[in-house]
């Protein structure tokens, strides 16, 4: 159909003309037109209400005062003040009240997981999973105790910093410090994995009498260890530092232990409570 | 069969001078629109308009006021889409969020309905149930009762801004605004209790969000059925552009029968009627068009086959004593064949086309695949999602423990009480935070979610990945709700 592409021959031109091209001068849509003068008023506008340029020291602020960071703090302000309800419980209730009522557990199990994830994760891994050193905290084996209150304490207090009421322990280091000759060491390092070695039962003979006469002060007679001392158990399948012979030999040789912090310095007590609260219920609380 | 055929057979037409502003032949690109007032037509396609206007309102202002017993723990709105319980009441039917495929199904049925039907029937939705013709149909018919008809309102439209062109204009936008107030204020009611939120609107108590959603509604049904009206279907619809797909040579569509009513012109009563055609020019089809078309110039883009047209040109038809049907439904190939003129458009249609077989079959089989699923699905479920981190933990007396997250999803209207087991694992001992995994109570039509832990010795597991079922045990009924997960341990 001719002549219904709705341009006519008639269609002014620009004028302009390369090698007998000619360009059309059709206008741009009115309500395309105004909206493209009206996105210059707004920037415009918006150049005067809000932070928009960069000074050598600053930046233009804006007549409305408008700030991402004040969003932010009022932001947080919102969230603190919807949680206080149950924060302020929580400071009120003790560790029990708190896993016992549904709400107030559900409550400390999300705080508490952020709370990990923010500042324990680093060490003890994002599944609490731990590493070689660092306890794995899913697991039902606790060197200072895994009741609600000795893993709040542990929590508050930390492992072996400067804070006065610390968890402390020290094992000697016995072949570095030469408290053992090295044949002595071998044959305690071969009487300890016996004890968890499920076969015939302890070895008697010299390592038997070395362990006896060294290392039963913590670690017991039988070897079970003692939350008390957080000497650990010397007869189950968790070792911290590893239960080879070569990571038991570096251990007796060497003796090392791990640093945590006292958050109980760094986070509020409320904090501190959702976060034993959590860590309780990974799976190994007692 | 109507008044007309009671006035003189060879009654004589004037002709109305109307433009077919919206024709694509005479719309210039960057050209302002032109209005159109479309005037009065009665006759058998009207009349239909009216019944499908008058059920598609009535059906949209009336459904959430259905009431629906469910029970002491549900709504009881028949159809209702509960943003902040997460459900959707329809009649029977309860949906939660995880079954939001059957909207998805839904909505592929009425693609595949609409496919259908214009294949056979041409643009039958735009014509009679798209909500943009009737509301506009309703706006208009407002406008008509307030500012007479087309001529009438073209001379309102010229007149200079006197006090009383002032007042039925202003009475022709507050109806207007009335009735877009009213379609939003029904369309909030399909989300939120119906008699409750009206009186909560009524006292101004209502959520803001309410508000927010009559006034969107208000101004959308005002512009669009007021103001903007056939250029929404013309510039804005993709439908007019699909559809071409869709058509074919088989399709009903509104067409002006051209082999008939050539040549045109004027008719005089008493002339013969030898050696032209039955078109007495009388632009009564375009003055009727809602589009601003005109039908004889073939199918268009533009024609949303409303069958206006139909109905003027059957009325001039009966006047002037030439038989009916000159515009009419009819197949693109029932136009081509000369020897069928007289017949109605209906009678040659095809129906069993491979393109029409073939959405039937389409629509026959979701519909099926839904229907079976709809009536298969259970009312309660249990999901397992096994912990990644760690995948295992070492027990100090050697055995392994896992960590699943498992759901118990509760669709009754009761609560209920359950036995999680471990199936599979001998010696398998679960374990559960806060609870305690033989006595679990779901809440009625809620879902629980726990954390559950499997810790199981060596020996019960013959490798590092075992399969097993968690299970979630009625406590009353002793029905079993399973679902397959794995034990992992170290190699």
């Amino acid at each position: 159909m001719v002549g219904s592409s709705g341009r006519p021959d008639e269609t002014p031109t620009t004028g302009h003309e390369w090698d007998g091209i000619t360009e059309f001068n059709n206008p741009l849509p009115r309500w395309w037109l105004w909206t493209f003068y009206a996105t210059v008023l707004w920037a415009v506008a918006y150049w005067i209400a809000m932070p928009a340029w960069p000074l050598v020291e600053g930046y233009t602020r804006g007549l409305l005062g408008y700030s991402q960071r004040a969003v932010v703090a009022g932001q947080v302000a919102d969230r603190d003040a919807m949680q206080a309800r149950y924060v302020e419980r929580i400071a009120a209730a003790s560790l029990e009240e708190i896993a016992a009522d549904p709400e107030l557990l559900s409550f400390a199990l999300a705080g508490g997981r952020s709370a990990y994830a923010v500042n324990c994760s680093q060490c003890h891994g994002s599944g609490a999973e731990g590493a070689v050193g660092y306890p794995n905290l899913n697991d039902d084996d606790w060197l200072w105790g895994g009741s609600l209150e000795a893993i709040a304490y542990t929590i508050r207090h930390g492992v072996r910093n400067e804070s006065d009421e610390s968890r402390y322990s020290e094992m000697p280091a016995y072949g570095r410090d030469g408290f053992l000759e090295p044949e002595q060491i071998v044959a305690v390092v071969r009487y300890v994995l016996s004890l968890s070695a499920g076969g015939d039962g302890p070895a008697a003979g010299e390592g038997a009498d070395i362990f006896a006469e060294q290392c039963s002060i913590c670690h017991g007679e039988d070897g079970r260890g003692s939350v008390d001392l957080g000497a650990p158990n010397l007869t189950d399948a968790i070792w911290l530092f590893g239960g080879d012979y070569e990571s038991v030999l570096a251990q007796v040789q060497n003796s090392r232990g791990g640093v945590m912090p006292a958050w109980g310095e760094r986070l509020p007590p409320e904090t501190i409570k959702q976060l034993a609260i959590y860590v309780h219920a990974l799976g190994g609380g007692t | 069969m109507n008044a007309a055929t009671a006035q003189p057979p060879t009654a004589e037409v004037g002709r109305i001078d109307v433009d077919p502003v919206n024709a694509a032949a005479r719309r210039p690109s960057y050209a302002k629109r032109a209005k159109i007032f479309p005037r009065a037509v009665a006759g058998r396609y009207r009349t239909v308009k009216w019944v499908a206007l008058a059920a598609i309102l009535g059906l949209y202002y009336l459904l959430p006021w259905l009431r629906w017993d469910r029970g002491p723990n549900a709504a009881d709105q028949a159809v209702l889409i509960d943003f902040p319980g997460r459900r959707f009441y329809f009649f029977f039917i309860e949906i939660w969020p995880q079954e939001v495929y059957y909207i998805t199904g839904l909505l592929i049925l009425a693609a595949l309905t609409l496919f259908l039907v214009t294949s056979v029937a041409g643009r039958v939705w735009c014509g009679y149930a798209c909500p943009q013709t009737v509301w506009t149909d309703l706006f208009m018919w407002v406008e008509r009762c307030i500012e007479g008809d087309r001529n009438a309102r073209i001379r309102l439209d010229r007149a200079p801004w006197t006090g009383r062109k002032l007042v039925k204009r202003a009475a022709k936008h507050a109806a207007w605004l009335l009735i877009a107030v009213g379609t939003g204020g029904a369309w909030v009611f399909y989300f939120a209790d119906a008699p409750s939120l009206a009186a909560d609107l009524a006292r101004f108590d209502a959520p803001l969000v309410s508000y927010l959603f009559i006034g969107l509604l208000t101004l959308t049904t005002y512009l669009l059925a007021g103001h903007a009206r056939e250029q929404v279907c013309t510039f804005m619809c993709p439908w007019p552009r699909i559809q071409g797909a869709m058509l074919d040579e088989h399709s009903m569509l509104v067409t002006y029968r051209w082999r008939r009513g050539e040549p045109r012109g004027s008719h005089k009563r008493g002339q013969s009627w030898a050696g032209r055609g039955d078109c007495v020019d009388c632009n009564t089809c375009v003055a009727v068009c809602p589009m601003g078309i005109d039908i004889r110039d073939g199918n268009q883009l533009e024609c949303i086959n409303c069958a206006l047209c139909v109905d003027a040109c059957n009325h001039v038809m009966d006047r002037v004593g030439r038989p009916r049907g000159l515009i009419a439904y009819d197949t693109l190939t029932g136009l081509a064949d000369p020897s069928g003129e007289g017949r109605a458009g209906w009678r040659r249609l095809r129906l069993l086309r491979p393109r029409t077989v073939l959405y039937a079959a389409s629509i026959g089989l979701v519909g099926a695949v839904m229907l079976a699923t709809l009536l298969t699905r259970g009312d309660t479920a249990t999901t397992v999602l096994r912990d990644r981190n760690p995948l295992f933990v070492q027990l100090s007396d050697g055995s392994f423990r896992n960590g699943y997250t498992v759901k118990i999803q509760n669709k009754r209207h009761e609560a209920r009480r359950f036995r999680i087991l471990a199936e599979g694992l001998p010696g398998a001992v679960l374990s559960t935070v806060g609870g305690d995994t033989g006595d679990i109570a779901v809440e009625p039509d809620r879902l629980r979610m726990l954390r559950v832990y499997v810790a199981a010795p060596l020996a019960a597991t013959p490798g590092p990945v075992t399969d097993f079922e968690i299970v979630a045990a009625d406590l009353a009924t002793g029905e079993r709700y399973a679902h397959a997960t794995t034990f992992r341990r170290p190699e």
